[in-house]
């Protein structure tokens, strides 16, 4: 009985497989959320271009969730070509897991960051809080909503974002940033576990007077959601968020799908892929196109990461990790 | 007629009873059953009839309906298998540990669903137990259709089970015992026998079972690795729908889960209409 | 002495055995082996961290309550569907399985559709000073749904053998109807309110996927166990997540024992009774 099931299940994952790699070339694209827009377009785009160059059809798959639990995915064997997720260290987690070489983002330009966005304010129509800066998110009376950067990578930037602003402060230290943060969580009434999640109790369930999101989330979400009932602040400072993409060395070598893994990363920086990831509302890395979208992206003043806080695993065990400064935030402490 | 003649004396207060227990059950019914699904279907047609049929013809829909159908079609009978061969052991026999064997089947009642598609990536993932064997033989289970259908079976196996042996358990054995020293082999008894004393708590298990694999969210989430067009049920395709503003589309598929839901209602309903005094006869504690 | 008439216990045994090993034990084994990483001193500062006990409060805490909750309003309904006949009643019995069959994620967001300030219900209770959405009060109701049919199910069938005459005897002997109630109805009905009890109970415990939606989500007010192990495992510490899954596992398993004993105190409770 249990050995004909086995077979059952043997026969339907080849099945499955073989189903799934029908076309010439198959790559399975790992990413996060919000990509799903923008990987669309970026898929059609390189597979014409592909074909044309080299006769073959790529049949390209995705997959979409939060980054963390993607990169986890694919630590426990989901087989991903290529990973786009939202902070580098998800990626980091898969390479010390030896899937990928430990200085992958030393492999393509720009740390690996084909495209880049920064933390925005979303206010209702109006701003009837007279919303203009961090410092008026934590007025009384002002409700913020953003994700609990525990459980959504993407919300760790929004974090970052609100530490680095106080700490560029005049007296601005570790001490004084950390007040600050923890009186804006104070005015956090809903942490949902995901950015789309914290973008639904804003928009549709109408809790809160700002969201803090990414750019490219904050425009479409206007554009989807309908353009002359929200607005888009954008604060004196903020941090450039990254996010990375890399090709997945064992995975690509285990599937022969090294090269076409190689020219789809490179594609994001062709002149093309950065036109599509602007259209996007992503700030493409390239001047040439950044000019020819500059009305869409208003200059401010804004950091890295690599600037105020180091690495991304500095950054974890500062902040994030069980017992760190997020942590000593909440009501309990 | 006593009884009536008796009840006469008290009617108009009991029949007020009767009509304030009704109404509060009827409110309570409405505001936390009725509500979350005209809910679920006043959003799927927000914007009219084109659109919803729209929504549920994208392919990525149409495989994430094959799929939920295909592992329900794999789980629900290995799970049927597994309560009618528990619930005989339980009901038939005495033997030392049926208590834990009770406790067992009842286990993955109490399991989180996080935890539940948990632990088959623990044993199956790369980085599990089996998970180097299974890589090195080529064979996929987790984020693929077998994982899938193991979470579902896991999530789904006391359904069956729970429903059988109550039953089993009030009917007694005596009847199969008849057969059986008629001369009936094990077989025969089963199927003329036990079988259709069984069959209407059996498919009450089917149906529910059915349902609950259907519609299981968080272990197969684990599970699925979220390729799109081929790993996603359909309620995974409701919570990526959701996740990307097409609210129409989350609700359009979850209104076919819905359905789905209401079909199963209906066709119980119907049998126990249609049967109701055969099925009443068959109830657990029934004579 | 029966094991000699009826034939198939070698069969039936050896598969059920079988199968829940490889479907559940099997998998459980690697869950406790995974959650022993962390070691002896890791689960106790795991177990005893302020924000831990809150969750593990609000998920335990949440589902008694929710489950009490689900006794006696499942106790209404599975009286009223059974015992009295109106109009509609066959639809409404149908819509009891509804949370077993719904999705739990779109569970959720119906729920929270309906219960946020803005939405159908939750602008009638507002003004009333009453927050459900976003609250630990958001967090019962989700439980109170998810565990709703298992109360109304396991009491449909003995409702309808319980039989009339035993009540009719008592009140022709006398009794008040409530007397009747509690004295004679409500024991004879206990051991399947317990089984419901511990059923609903069980499910809400671990209840994930419709909870985060309406819960809010805030540390040591509105964050439920379940979660706590998301937010473990988005950190990549899968031992902790491991551990903390298995203590939820032990809690909810030891409540349904504690359940099934009470049952068969109950049991004799309903025979002395009867």
């Amino acid at each position: 009985m249990k050995k004909s099931f086995l077979v059952l299940l043997a026969a339907a994952s080849v099945l499955l497989s073989a189903a799934a790699f029908a076309g010439d070339v198959a790559l399975l694209n790992v990413s996060y959320d919000p990509t799903r827009e923008l990987y669309r377009q970026v898929n059609t785009a390189f597979a014409a271009q592909w074909k044309a160059q080299h006769g073959d059809t790529v049949n390209i798959r995705m997959s979409h969730g939060g980054s963390g639990k993607q990169a986890r995915s694919v630590v426990d064997g989901l087989p991903a070509d290529v990973v786009t997720l939202a902070l580098a260290y998800d990626i980091d987690a898969i390479a010390d897991r030896g899937l990928l070489a430990k200085d992958w983002q030393k492999k393509l330009p720009d740390n690996a960051t084909p495209y880049t966005s920064t933390i925005v304010f979303l206010v209702r129509k109006g701003n009837p809080k007279g919303i203009k800066d961090w410092a008026d998110l934590v007025r009384p009376g002002v409700q913020v909503v953003t994700p609990n950067p525990k459980s959504s990578g993407g919300a760790r930037w929004n974090f970052l974002a609100a530490w680095g602003y106080a700490l560029k402060q005049p007296g601005g230290s570790d001490a004084t940033a950390k007040t600050y943060v923890k009186e804006l969580y104070k005015h956090v009434p809903v942490l949902d576990t995901g950015a789309r999640g914290a973008t639904n109790t804003f928009v549709q369930r109408g809790v809160g007077d700002v969201l803090i999101a990414w750019e490219n989330e904050a425009l479409l979400a206007r554009r989807q959601l309908g353009g002359d009932t929200f607005e888009i602040v954008v604060p004196s400072v903020t941090i450039v968020a990254e996010p990375p993409v890399a090709v997945v060395d064992s995975n690509v070598d285990k599937h022969g799908t090294r090269a076409v893994a190689q020219a789809y990363v490179e594609f994001l920086y062709s002149p093309q892929g950065q036109d599509i990831a602007a259209k996007n509302f992503y700030r493409p890395r390239s001047p040439e196109v950044a000019a020819r979208y500059a009305s869409q992206f208003p200059t401010t003043h804004t950091f890295t990461l690599g600037e105020l806080f180091g690495d991304w695993r500095q950054v974890q065990a500062k902040f994030f990790s069980d017992g760190a400064i997020f942590d000593q935030l909440g009501p309990g402490s | 007629m006593n009884a009536r003649k008796h009840s006469r004396r008290v009617a108009w207060p009991r029949r007020m009873v009767h009509l304030i227990l009704i109404v509060l059950a009827l409110v309570f019914l409405t505001l936390f059953l009725l509500l979350p699904l005209a809910t679920v279907f006043v959003e799927a047609f927000r914007q009219g009839i084109g659109p919803y049929l729209e929504a549920i013809k994208e392919p990525e829909a149409l495989s994430a309906i094959q799929l939920t159908l295909l592992v329900a079609a794999i789980a629900v009978p290995m799970n049927v298998v597994f309560g009618v061969a528990a619930a005989w052991a339980m009901t038939r026999f005495e033997f030392r540990g049926k208590a834990l064997l009770g406790a067992f089947i009842d286990l993955p009642f109490s399991v989180s669903p996080v935890v539940s598609g948990l632990v088959y990536v623990l044993l199956f993932g790369a980085q599990g137990w089996f998970g180097p064997w299974l890589d090195h033989h080529g064979i996929k289970i987790i984020f693929a259709v077998p994982g899938l259908v193991l979470a579902t079976m896991f999530v789904t196996l006391p359904f069956v089970a729970r429903e059988l042996i109550p039953l089993m358990q009030s009917q007694g054995s005596e009847e199969e015992e008849a057969a059986r020293v008629l001369g009936a082999s094990g077989w025969q008894m089963f199927f003329r026998v036990t079988l259709p004393n069984i069959r209407w708590a059996l498919l009450y298990g089917v149906l529910l079972c059915n349902a609950r694999a259907m519609g299981e969210f968080g272990a197969v989430s684990v599970v699925s690795g979220h390729i799109r067009g081929l790993t996603t049920t359909m309620p995974l395709e409701v919570e990526m729908r959701y996740n990307e503003y097409e609210y129409v589309g989350a609700f359009a598929v979850a209104s076919l889960l819905a359905l789905l839901a209401l079909v199963t209602l209906a066709v119980k309903t119907l049998l126990e209409w249609r049967y109701g005094d055969e099925i009443a006869a068959h109830a657990p504690g029934g004579h | 002495m029966r094991r000699r008439v009826l034939p198939g216990f070698g069969l039936s045994f050896g598969y059920a055995v079988a199968y829940l090993g490889l479907i559940v034990l099997l998998p459980l084994a690697a869950l406790a082996w995974k959650a022993s990483g962390i070691g002896f001193e890791g689960l106790v500062r795991l177990l005893s961290a302020p924000r831990t006990l809150a969750a593990l409060r609000l998920s335990v805490g949440g589902a008694v309550v929710a489950a009490l909750i689900n006794v006696v309003i499942g106790l209404l309904v599975g009286w009223v569907l059974v015992r009295y006949r109106f109009p509609g009643r066959r639809l409404f019995d149908a819509l009891v399985d509804l949370p077993f069959a719904l999705p739990t994620a779109v569970a959720g967001i119906a729920l929270t559709t309906l219960y946020a300030s803005n939405g159908w219900l939750g602008r009638w209770l507002e003004p009333l000073g009453i927050k459900v959405a976003y609250t630990p009060l958001g967090v019962f109701v989700a439980m109170v749904f998810v565990g709703f049919p298992f109360v109304v199910r396991t009491l449909q069938p003995v409702l309808s053998a319980l039989e009339r005459d035993v009540e009719e005897a008592a009140e022709s002997l006398g009794a008040q109807r409530w007397q009747t109630f509690f004295r004679v109805i409500l024991p004879m009905l206990a051991p399947a309110l317990l089984t419901g009890f511990a059923l609903a109970l069980a499910r809400a415990v671990g209840e994930y996927g419709s909870v985060i939606f309406i819960a809010g989500n805030i540390p040591m007010r509105s964050e439920i166990a379940p979660l706590l192990i998301v937010q473990k495992l988005e950190q990549f510490d899968v031992a902790g997540a491991a551990a903390l899954g298995v203590a939820m596992l032990l809690l909810s398993f030891g409540l349904l024992v504690l359940v099934s004993l009470l049952q068969r105190w109950s049991q004799r409770w309903a025979e002395r009774a009867a």
